[in-house]
Order: C-alpha cells, then structure tokens, then sequence
C-alpha cells in the first residue's frame, strides 16, 4: 500500500476530525502561510499600480540599503539589547517577588497584592501611553509637579532620549511582573514541603532554605521561560515602543526597533520595499537564532529543547 | 539557636511585607492618577498639574465626553460586537483543534501541530500580510478584518490542547467510541464539559487581546464610524497632543471645543472600566490557566 492511499483512507476514517481540524488549518495558511510569498516585495521596487509579480525586480538593493544606511545594525542592536534586558530584569525580579510573597502568610495580604500586580497586565498599551504621559508631560506631568512642588527645574522627559532606555524596561517590568511572577508562585508552590523540613532540622534558616532550595528548585520553570522568549527574541513588545514613543523622531536613536521600523515603513513613509526587506531580515534571523539555539541545548540537555 | 531562627524569620517576613507593599503601590499608583484626573477640571490640571488627590471635583470630564455620546458608543458597540463575536468564533475553533490534536488515535497531529507551530518561528513579516489583507481580500473598514487576525494563535491552542488532556480521562474517548458516539458528539458532549475552567481561560485570554487592540484598527480602518474603543481613545489623546502643539506653534488660539486633558483622562476610565470592573472575578482563571501546563507544549 502506497502512502498515499494511506492518507486517503486515514480521511475518509477520519474525516469528522479533519473537518474540525479545518478551520485552524484555513485560518493558519490566510494568515501566515500564503502572506510568506510576498516576500518576493522584499526584492523588488514596489509600485501600487502593479502586481506583485509585475512589480520591478531590484534583487538586493533594498537590502543594500538597510545595510549601508546603517539603520539595519541600529535596529539589531536596540532589539536584541532591550529584549535581553527585558528577559534578565523580568525574570529576576518576577523570582524575587514571587520567593517573597510565597512567604508572606497572611492569606487576604497575599491575595490581594497578587491581584494589584497582575491588574497591570490587564489594561491596553494604550492607557499604558496615558499613564506615562501623565507621569511625564512637560506642562502638567506628576514629575514635573513635583519638581515645580519642591522649588526644582522641571524636566523634559519626551525631548530626552537616554532616559528612556530605562524608561521603557521599567514600564515593560509594570506591565508584566504580575504575569511571570504567577508562573514562578506556581512553581514555588509545587516544592515539595519535605526539603524545607529537613533542612531545618539540619539547622538552615529562612535565607539559606531561600537561597539553597528555592532558587536552585525555580531553575527549570526558568529555563523554559527563557528559551520561550528566545523564540520571539527578535520581534515582541511592538505595542509597547509604539505607544510611548510613538512618531516622537527625536527618540528613534535609542528606541528603534525592527517592529516599529516596519510598522512607519508601511504606514507614514509608505517604502513597502524596504518595510518587508526589514521584516524578512527579522523574520530569518530570528529563525536562525532559535535553530541555533534549539540544537546547541538539545546538545547539552534534550529534556529542555523546545522541539 | 532557636530564636536566632526566628529572629532571621522575622527579619525576611519585614523584608517581604515591605516589598511587596511598596511594588504594590507602584503598581497601583498611575491607575489613581488617572481617575483622580478625570475628577478635576481642567483649568486646575493645566494650573496645577497632576495630582494624586484632587483639589477641586468635577465631573465635567465625564460630561465632556458624552455630551457627544454618538461617537463613543458607537467605538463601545464596535469593539463588543468585535469581542464578543471574535470570542465566540475562536474559542470555537480552538477547543475543536485542541480536543483533535490531542487524540492519540488521530494519526497526523503532530504534523498538525508542527505546521501550527512553525508560523511562530518564521513568517512573511507584516507587510506583505497587510497587503494580502487590503489589496487581495479587500477587507478595509470591515469586521472581518477587526475578528479574523485574532481568532486564534500558536500559544492558545497549545495551551487548550494541554488543557483537554489533563481535564480529559483517556478512557472516556474509548467508551464513548464504543457506545457509538462520533467523533464530534463526543467533543460537544463530554470534552466540552469537562474542560470549563480551562475553556474559561483560553475565553478570557481572546476576550482580553480583542478588548484591548488598537493595531487592527490603526492598520485597517479609515472610517471614524468603525474605531474601536483602543483607538478611538488613541487618536484622542495624539490629536489633542498634535493640536495642543500646533497651539503653542503658531499662537493661534483653537477652540474650545478640543477635549481637554480631564476629558483624555475621563475617557481612558471609560475604554478601561470593563477591564477594572470584571477584573476580580475573572483573574483567578488567568492564574489557573499559567498555572496549569501553560509554560511548555
């Protein structure tokens, strides 16, 4: 029997939960699949009157372009350098708070605290943009407000770029450390309590059983939070650097990423050439980071690749 | 040694009941700051700034917006005909795929799920997806557009596949087999059913990504009359930021009519009330849902 009259019969068995399965496989090849051929605009000069394969083909020189103009090196950099930060800060602070509130014993304090840091999780990157400008605008910000309060110059925030390299990691941190941190109280909370009695018969205090048991014990749910986000380590947090910085051009140096480059590209300069050459580059690399990564830890340790 | 112990145990408990409180606070803080502004004029926010507790109250925010009510319900109407359908639809499909791929008589999930898998580490990137959307499928300005991207993703269907095989006994499929059920009766009587809380979850979680979406509405929609909320409130906020410095520009003095920052504020609690409201009941199921099997497909 041939494999193929393998399949037909498998559909014919089957095929009730080939038809349920129908409306993911439909929706999967119109949203992400058949979008992949239009790379080819990647490698042409785009022109809206044409078609897409009518349009002129340049080969690389949109990418030459990227390259040369050295906007393509800025972007990798600021991508990859917030999104690390985003990782190490996220994590080790999601880890601490968690380690400290699985011991808080007050149970409505503990739930209630819980609830307050996860609530911004909940709110839209939008009102994300209200509340630092609330903080922040020059003319009637919280800050400057209190600067003014305290007989100080007011500073301002939106026309100075370096701060908001920090800026954005604090606000990202906001957002979701209520998230990360219920994973790791999870993970705390499946430690079986025996460890934790044993070494107190053996004498260890709270900082020892924290530092000896606990930390050593979050090191998988860590590991598999990080290669997760080493997936979408060249994309992510679009939302975020669109809406604080917005089309605030004196901001791009420090604050440029791949997502929002293509995002102007399309919507305010209309380069549909360079946008996908842009997204591409950001899509295969992207890929060939987490190949590369995948096959250096399935080396080291099967049991955490992701595939 | 034994109050030694205690007292490092009363030393952590400071240190955790400090910092907890005090990132509790943090977090808390700019939520208070906005609905303390949306309940002060104007005139003293421009005077005075921001501040924590008003000065002076006023509800003249709130009236500002819904003196023109049209415009705001219609933006409210949008996005809840958008969340509610694009919920619905999705967690329709989701559950479906999810209950499939994890039958372990279904001979070609993996490769299922390997081709669901693979759209999260490589893609076309988001023009030529735009222009699939605009120039091909001709879906500007409609609701197709604002449900259809949303409906599902990698992640969740995952998450709903894991869900059912836990909530799930294996043996039940057999059983039911055997009693002579199909396929799909056994998905609509018996797995629905048993996987609620996990359904819940993967609900919230669309329910909360379609509430909260500017990006849609920013890239497909030109008529005012089908802004959702998120966006309406964006364009709010950068039109008054763009008119206030076009103001400062040219010394010409624009009308009074331009929404003030009470009113940006007053209408950021308005796009953010559902959320703050149902808040509480609903964020047990996101816990339970990262809880349980979240992290690892």
């Amino acid at each position: 029997m041939t494999p193929r009259r393998g399949l037909l019969r498998e559909l014919s068995a089957n095929r009730i939960m080939f038809l349920m399965l129908l409306p993911v496989v439909v929706f999967f090849i119109i949203n992400a699949y058949i979008p992949m051929v239009g790379i080819y605009y990647a490698f042409t000069k785009f022109d809206f009157n044409r078609s897409l394969f009518n349009s002129e083909f340049v080969g690389m020189e949109n990418f030459k372009f990227l390259w040369n103009s050295g906007i393509l090196a800025k972007l990798t950099v600021n991508t990859l350098g917030y999104n690390a930060a985003f990782i190490l800060f996220g994590n080790v602070l999601a880890i601490f708070c968690a380690i400290l509130l699985s011991e808080i014993r007050l149970k409505w304090f503990k739930k209630l605290t819980q609830s307050i840091m996860f609530l911004p999780y909940f709110i839209s990157f939008v009102i994300l943009s209200v509340v630092v400008y609330n903080l922040f605008n020059y003319d009637s910000g919280f800050l400057n407000t209190m600067l003014k309060a305290f007989h100080m110059n007011p500073v301002d925030v939106y026309n100075t770029p370096w701060v908001w390299v920090p800026l954005i990691i604090i606000f990202y941190l906001w957002k979701n450390l209520g998230y990360s941190m219920v994973i790791y109280l999870a993970a705390i909370t499946g430690i079986s309590e025996e460890y934790y009695e044993a070494s107190k018969i053996d004498g260890a205090n709270i900082f020892h059983r924290v530092w000896y048991i606990t930390v050593p014990m979050l090191k998988n749910t860590f590991v598999v939070l990080l290669l997760f986000a080493l997936g979408s380590i060249m994309k992510g947090q679009f939302d975020l650097f669109y809406q604080l910085i917005g089309n605030n051009g004196v901001l791009y140096n420090v604050t440029d990423i791949l997502d929002t480059y293509v995002y102007r590209s399309l919507k305010v300069t209309f380069d549909i050439g360079l946008a996908t050459s842009a997204g591409l580059y950001q899509s295969l690399f992207g890929f060939i980071l987490v190949m590369t990564v995948n096959t250096i830890i399935r080396k080291i340790n099967d049991e955490y690749a992701l595939f | 040694m034994k109050i030694k112990d205690e007292k490092y145990a009363m030393t952590f408990r400071i240190i955790a009941y400090t910092v907890t409180l005090f990132a509790t606070v943090l977090c808390l803080f700019p939520f208070l700051l906005i609905i303390s502004a949306s309940f002060t004029p104007n005139e003293v926010i421009i005077r005075e700034g921001f501040h924590l507790i008003p000065s002076k109250f006023s509800l003249e925010g709130y009236k500002m917006v819904f003196r023109f009510p049209e415009t705001v319900l219609r933006a409210y109407w949008v996005t809840g005909v958008t969340t509610v359908v694009g919920t619905a639809l999705g967690l329709f499909f989701i559950t479906m795929a999810g209950y499939v791929l994890q039958r372990k008589d279904f001979k070609y999930r993996n490769y299922f799920s390997f081709f669901i898998y693979f759209t999260t580490l490589f893609g076309g990137g988001l023009v030529p997806w735009y222009i699939l959307m605009t120039r091909y499928l001709n879906l500007m300005d409609t609701y197709t557009v604002l449900i259809f991207p949303g409906l599902m993703t990698p992640f969740l269907i995952i998450l709903m596949k894991n869900f059912i095989r836990s909530a799930v006994p294996e043996e039940v499929f057999e059983s039911a087999k055997i009693d002579g059920a199909n396929d799909f009766k056994i998905y609509y009587r018996i797995v629905l059913q048993l996987s609620m809380p996990g359904i819940a979850t993967v609900g919230l979680f669309l329910a909360l990504a379609y509430w909260n979406d500017w990006f849609l509405s920013s890239l497909f929609i030109n008529d005012q009359n089908m802004y959702q909320l998120q966006f309406y409130l964006y364009n709010i906020i950068n039109s008054i930021q763009f008119i206030s410095q076009m103001g400062a520009g040219t010394g010409i003095s624009l009308g009074t009519d331009l929404p003030t920052e009470s009113t940006k504020m007053a209408m950021a609690i308005i796009v953010t009330g559902p959320i703050l409201f149902l808040y509480p009941f609903v964020q047990r199921y996101f816990v339970k849902g990262l809880t349980i099997g979240a992290v690892k497909g």
